[in-house]
């Protein structure tokens, strides 16, 4: 096994342990730093399989600027975290148990047929040159259609935070 | 050099993981977080089909898949405090007038 193997095992064992703790503690806040190591767990991923600019926006964005507005709101809304536990009845048991077989059945039909990784990667592979060059070339329309949904969403978060104003 | 089949295995396991927190939680909040780890399970098969491929675009998809994570956050999260304004709470199981 490769030193690289073996990072990215045990990136994997840390990624799967906190999302159980995201999925299962009670506390909310406990549950959001959790997701922050979680996405950090992810960002090593992207680092081990070569796309070093996605690392790099994964800490900064994911990991720092939407984990930030997560926090801001666990604490604004439910700093004690109470009352906010897991339910367990029969509907949610049973479509979790189908959902995750149906999963687990996927995936083994798929697992033997991955492709395995190509050797030979181009000069620059994942970094910010060649990611900004593929970006305003051939992905110039998903990039400004992008812009056009930040436009939007920031618009309707205003409009759906602001205070209610009595007419 | 890791194999797919491994990148494979471990996001589907995060999916699922993900999935039963949307299915459980009862918080909002919390079933948020858990949809931002399906959403990373999916990013995480982009990226790693885009080194099997030698291609950039999975990459490319993977940094869309985040801008799309952050417009759903910040709507999100506006609805959640829009709805804790009017009903003082995030449980969901007390927001079920839709529900049947």
């Amino acid at each position: 096994m490769s030193a690289r193997e073996l990072v990215f095992w045990a990136d994997a064992i840390v990624a799967v342990m906190s999302a159980f703790v995201v999925v299962l503690h009670r506390n909310a806040v406990v549950c959001a730093l959790a997701l922050v190591m979680h996405l950090c767990a992810i960002a090593v991923f992207f680092l081990l399989l070569d796309a070093a600019f996605l690392f790099a926006v994964q800490v900064i964005l994911y990991a720092g600027a939407i984990m930030v507005l997560f926090l801001f709101v666990v604490m604004l809304l439910d700093p004690e975290g109470r009352g906010m536990g897991i339910r367990v009845g029969r509907v949610q048991l049973g479509l979790t148990i189908v959902g995750a077989s149906l999963l687990l059945m996927g995936m083994a039909r798929a697992l033997p047929s991955a492709m395995d990784p190509s050797p030979a990667l181009p000069e620059g592979f994942g970094g910010a040159h060649s990611v900004g060059r593929l970006l305003f070339t051939d992905y110039l329309f998903p990039f400004e259609l992008a812009s056009i949904l930040l436009l939007v969403a920031m618009i309707g978060a205003i409009h759906m935070g602001r205070k209610e104003v009595e007419r | 050099m890791i194999p797919f089949s491994s990148v494979l295995l471990v996001s589907a396991v995060l999916f699922a993981l993900g999935l039963v927190g949307v299915l459980t939680r009862r918080s909002a909040l919390t079933i948020f977080m858990s949809v931002e780890l399906m959403l990373n399970a999916a990013t995480l098969v982009f990226v790693g089909a885009s080194r099997a491929l030698g291609t950039m675009d999975g990459q490319l998809f993977a940094f869309f898949v985040m801008t799309v994570a952050a417009a759903e956050a910040a709507v999100g999260l506006a609805i959640v405090i829009a709805l804790f304004r009017r009903r003082r709470t995030t449980d969901m199981d007390q927001v079920s007038l839709l529900k049947w």
